[in-house]
C-alpha cells in the first residue's frame, strides 16, 4: 500500500519529466555538446601528438636543455615528409609557430627539403644541414611545448599575458596587448549601449504605458516594428542614412551645413557600432520598462504631488523606485546581448569600432587559431553565464517577455 | 498632451492659476517640462522609426544613390522606378535563397514548436522537477552569444558530415528558435485554468483527448505565435548560416550580408522593404494572436 502510495507521487513527477526530455535532449546534442566541443578546444589541441606521435614519443624523455636524442631527429625527418603529403602540416607548422616565431619556416622548409636532400650520416646532421635551426634546443622546446595535448597558452594569450624565460608569467608590454584593451572596450560599448538604451527607452516606455488605450495600443506597435524588422534591413538602414554619400550628410551639404568635401565620418567607425547597437537593442529595454510601468496604477504620482511633493521629487521618489525591478531586467537583457554582439559591430563597425566577437570570427576564419578563439569564447561564455544567473536569480527566466 | 499650440513656446504666460488645476500646485516650470519631455519622446520614437521609414522612398529611387536626388523629391516621376523591385524579383540568386530561407525556416520551426510545446506543458505542471534549472537550460540558447553558437555549432556539426547541409542548419535553427515557443507557450500556460481539464476528465476524456480537445485549442494561439517567433528568429539568422552554410544553403540574410559587404547596391534596399512588410504582418499577427488567447480564456467562464 505504502508502495502506492510512493508511486502516485512519482508518477506525475515522470509525467512532467517525460514531456520536457525531448527537447531538453535535443539542446543537449544540437547545443550544448557543440557548445562543450568549443570550449574544449580551448585547452585540449591533440592534432600536433595525432600528427607527430613518434618525435613526441621522442622528446618525452629528453632533459630539455641539450639537444634531444638522434631517435628524435630521426623520428621527425619521417613524420614531417608524411605530414606535409596528408595536408596537416599547415596546422602542426601553424601551433609550433604561435609558441615561437619562426617556427612555421623551420617545418615547412625542413618538410621540403627532405625530399630533396642526400642522408647526411646522422639525421641530425641532415636536418642541421637543411635548416640551422634544430641545433637550437629552443626548437626542440616549441614544438615539445606545441605538442602537449593540454594546455593554458591559448588562455595566457586571450589575456595578454606571456611565460617568461623563467618561467613565471606576467604581463605582456603594453604596445603588445591585443585582447585585453578589445574587451575592455567591449565593456565600456556595452555599458555605453545600456545607458543610451535606458535614457531613450525610459521616456518612451513611459508614454507608452500612459496613453489613453487606443494610442497606447498604436505606440507599443510603433516600438515592436524595429523589434520584428530584420536585423539587417536594420543594419543596411544606418548604413543608408550614415555612410558618406547617405542620407544625413546628403541633407547636412544640401542645406549649407557642410561643405561637399568634409562630409561626416559616422559609420564603419565606434559611433557606427554606437548608433546602431543602440537602435537594434532598444527595444529590449523598452518592453521589460513598459510591462512594469503599466502595472503602477496612474494616480500615484498626481497622489503624491497632492501632498505637497514637486513634481520632479514625486517622480524620484515615488515613480523611480517602482520601476527599479523593469529598468534591472531591461538593462541586464541589453548588457547581455550587447556583450556579445557580432553583427551590427562586424557590418558597421569597421576597424576602430570591432567588438570582443569580431576577433572570435577572425581566428576562426582568417588566422585559424581556433584554440585561441576558443579560448576568447569561453571567457566571453562565463562573463553571460554569470549575467544570466544573475537574471535568473533576480528577475526570474519566467518573466521575460517577447514582443 | 493636448494644449494650445503656442504654449510650447511661451509656457508661463497662459497665467492658469494654480488652483484651477483640481487641487494640484502647478510650477512654472512644469509646462515647459511636460513639452521638453514629450519632445524627448517623439525624438525618441523619431530614432526608433526613421531608419525603416526613409528605406522605404529611397527603393524607389531610379539612381543608383542611397540618397534623395533632387528629382525625387520634385516629385517628378522619372526619378522614381521599379527598377530594383525588378532586379530583385528577376535575380535567380535571391529566389533560391528565398527557397532555402523558407525551407529551412519551416522545417526548424516545426521542430521547435513541437518540442517546445511539450516541453512547456511539462514546465507548467506543478510537480515538474527543477524547473528553474531546466527552464534556464531550455532558454539558454537564446541568450549565449550568437558567435559562440556559430562557432561550437561549425566545429561539431562539420565533424558528424553536417556542414554545409540544410540538416545541419535545421537542427541549429531549431536549438535557437525553441526558447521563443517555451516563453510564449509557457505564459499562455500561466493564464490557462487547469478545472478546466478536470472538467473534462470528469465527463470521461482520457488524457489525449483533454490535450487535443480541450487543452490545446485553447493555448493553439500562444502555440502559434511562439512558431512565429521562431520562424522569425530562423528566417532572420545570419552568423550560423555564414560559419555553417555553404553556397547550397545561402539564406536572404546571407545574401544580404554578401551584398552589404560587398558593394551594397539599392537592389538590397528593395529587399528590406519586402522583409518591412513581411515584418509588420508577423507583429500583427503576434498581436492578434495575443488579444484572441487573452478572450478566448476569459470565455471560458
Amino acid at each position: 500500500m505504502k508502495r502506492f502510495r510512493h508511486l502516485a507521487a512519482t508518477a506525475p513527477r515522470l509525467g512532467a519529466l517525460a514531456l520536457v526530455l525531448p527537447l531538453l535532449a535535443f539542446v543537449t546534442v544540437s547545443f550544448l555538446v557543440p557548445l562543450g566541443t568549443l570550449l574544449s578546444k580551448s585547452a585540449w589541441q591533440p592534432e600536433m601528438s595525432r600528427v607527430l606521435p613518434q618525435t613526441m614519443r621522442a622528446l618525452a624523455e629528453w632533459d630539455g636543455e641539450s639537444l634531444p636524442a638522434e631517435a628524435a631527429f630521426a623520428a621527425i625527418a619521417r613524420e614531417l615528409p608524411a605530414a606535409r603529403e596528408e595536408r596537416t602540416l599547415g596546422r602542426v607548422s601553424g601551433a609550433a609557430n604561435r609558441v615561437r616565431r619562426g617556427m612555421r619556416g623551420v617545418l615547412n622548409r625542413t618538410a621540403r627539403g627532405l625530399d630533396r636532400v642526400e642522408y647526411a650520416g646522422s639525421w641530425r646532421e641532415t636536418l642541421t644541414g637543411i635548416h640551422a635551426g634544430w641545433e637550437d634546443a629552443q626548437t626542440w622546446q616549441a614544438i615539445r611545448q606545441a605538442g602537449a595535448p593540454f594546455t593554458l597558452a591559448n588562455y595566457l594569450q586571450a589575456l595578454d599575458l606571456e611565460r617568461r624565460e623563467d618561467g613565471s608569467i606576467g604581463r605582456r608590454p603594453e604596445e603588445s596587448r591585443v585582447y585585453t584593451p578589445l574587451m575592455w572596450r567591449t565593456l565600456l560599448v556595452s555599458l555605453g549601449v545600456t545607458v543610451l538604451c535606458l535614457a531613450i527607452g525610459y521616456p518612451i516606455a513611459y508614454m507608452v504605458a500612459n496613453s489613453p488605450p487606443g494610442r497606447g495600443r498604436l505606440l507599443l506597435v510603433l516600438v515592436l516594428v524595429p523589434f520584428w524588422t530584420s536585423l539587417l534591413v536594420r543594419t543596411t538602414a544606418w548604413i543608408v542614412l550614415l555612410q558618406r554619400q547617405g542620407v544625413i550628410n546628403g541633407l547636412l551639404v544640401s542645406l549649407g551645413i557642410l561643405p561637399d568635401d568634409a562630409r561626416l565620418q559616422m559609420i564603419y567607425n565606434m559611433t557606427g557600432t554606437f548608433v546602431a547597437m543602440t537602435h537594434v537593442l532598444l527595444p529590449f529595454m523598452v518592453l521589460p520598462l513598459y510591462s512594469v510601468m503599466r502595472s503602477i496604477p496612474a494616480s500615484h504620482m498626481p497622489a503624491a504631488i497632492s501632498l505637497g511633493a514637486s513634481p520632479l521629487e514625486a517622480f524620484r521618489r515615488v515613480y523611480l523606485p517602482q520601476t527599479l525591478p523593469g529598468i534591472g531586467a531591461g538593462s541586464l537583457l541589453v548588457f547581455i546581448l550587447a556583450i556579445g554582439y557580432y553583427i551590427t559591430p562586424a557590418l558597421v563597425g569597421g576597424r576602430t569600432g570591432e567588438l570582443i566577437s569580431s576577433q572570435i570570427a577572425y581566428h576562426v576564419q582568417t588566422s585559424l587559431n581556433w584554440g585561441l578563439a576558443a579560448a576568447l569564447s569561453s571567457i566571453l561564455l562565463v562573463a553571460v553565464t554569470a549575467l544570466y544567473l544573475i537574471y535568473s536569480r533576480v528577475i526570474g527566466i519566467e518573466r521575460m517577455r517577447l514582443g | 498632451m493636448k494644449s494650445a499650440p503656442n504654449a510650447g513656446r511661451n509656457p508661463g504666460s497662459e497665467g492658469v492659476p494654480p488652483s484651477t488645476k483640481a487641487g494640484t500646485p502647478s510650477f512654472p516650470g512644469r509646462r515647459l517640462g511636460r513639452y521638453g519631455f514629450n519632445a524627448f519622446c517623439i525624438a525618441g520614437f523619431v530614432f526608433l522609426l526613421a531608419p525603416i521609414l526613409v528605406i522605404v522612398p529611397l527603393s524607389f529611387n531610379a539612381e543608383p544613390y542611397f540618397t534623395f536626388t533632387e528629382g525625387m523629391l520634385r516629385l517628378d516621376p522619372d526619378a522614381w522606378s521599379l527598377r530594383w523591385y525588378d532586379a530583385i524579383v528577376n535575380d535567380e540568386a535571391w529566389s533560391r535563397a528565398l527557397i532555402n530561407s523558407l525551407l529551412i525556416g519551416i522545417a526548424s520551426t516545426v521542430l521547435a514548436t513541437t518540442l517546445g510545446t511539450l516541453a512547456a506543458l511539462g514546465l507548467a505542471s506543478p510537480s515538474m522537477p527543477a524547473r528553474n534549472l531546466v527552464t534556464a537550460v531550455l532558454i539558454s540558447p537564446m541568450i549565449t552569444p550568437i558567435i559562440i553558437v556559430a562557432v561550437g555549432v561549425f566545429f561539431f556539426y562539420s565533424g558528424l558530415g553536417l556542414g554545409q547541409t540544410h540538416a545541419g542548419l535545421i537542427l541549429a535553427h531549431a536549438a535557437l528558435g525553441a526558447p521563443f515557443v517555451v516563453i510564449t507557450v509557457t505564459a499562455t500556460l500561466a493564464g490557462f485554468d487547469r478545472t478546466v481539464l478536470r472538467a473534462a476528465a470528469s465527463l470521461g476524456a482520457g488524457p489525449l483527448r483533454r490535450f487535443f480537445r480541450v487543452q490545446l485549442p485553447l493555448i493553439a494561439p500562444g502555440v502559434f505565435s511562439g512558431g512565429l517567433f521562431a520562424f522569425a528568429a530562423s528566417f532572420d539568422e545570419v552568423v550560423v548560416v555564414l560559419f555553417l552554410g555553404g553556397l547550397e544553403q545561402r539564406t536572404i540574410p546571407r545574401q544580404m550580408w554578401a551584398g552589404i559587404r560587398e558593394q551594397i547596391s539599392p537592389a538590397i534596399l528593395a529587399l528590406a522593404v519586402f522583409l518591412i512588410a513581411f515584418a509588420v504582418v508577423v507583429l500583427l499577427t503576434v498581436e492578434w494572436l495575443r488579444n484572441r488567447s487573452a478572450s478566448a480564456q476569459r470565455s471560458v467562464h
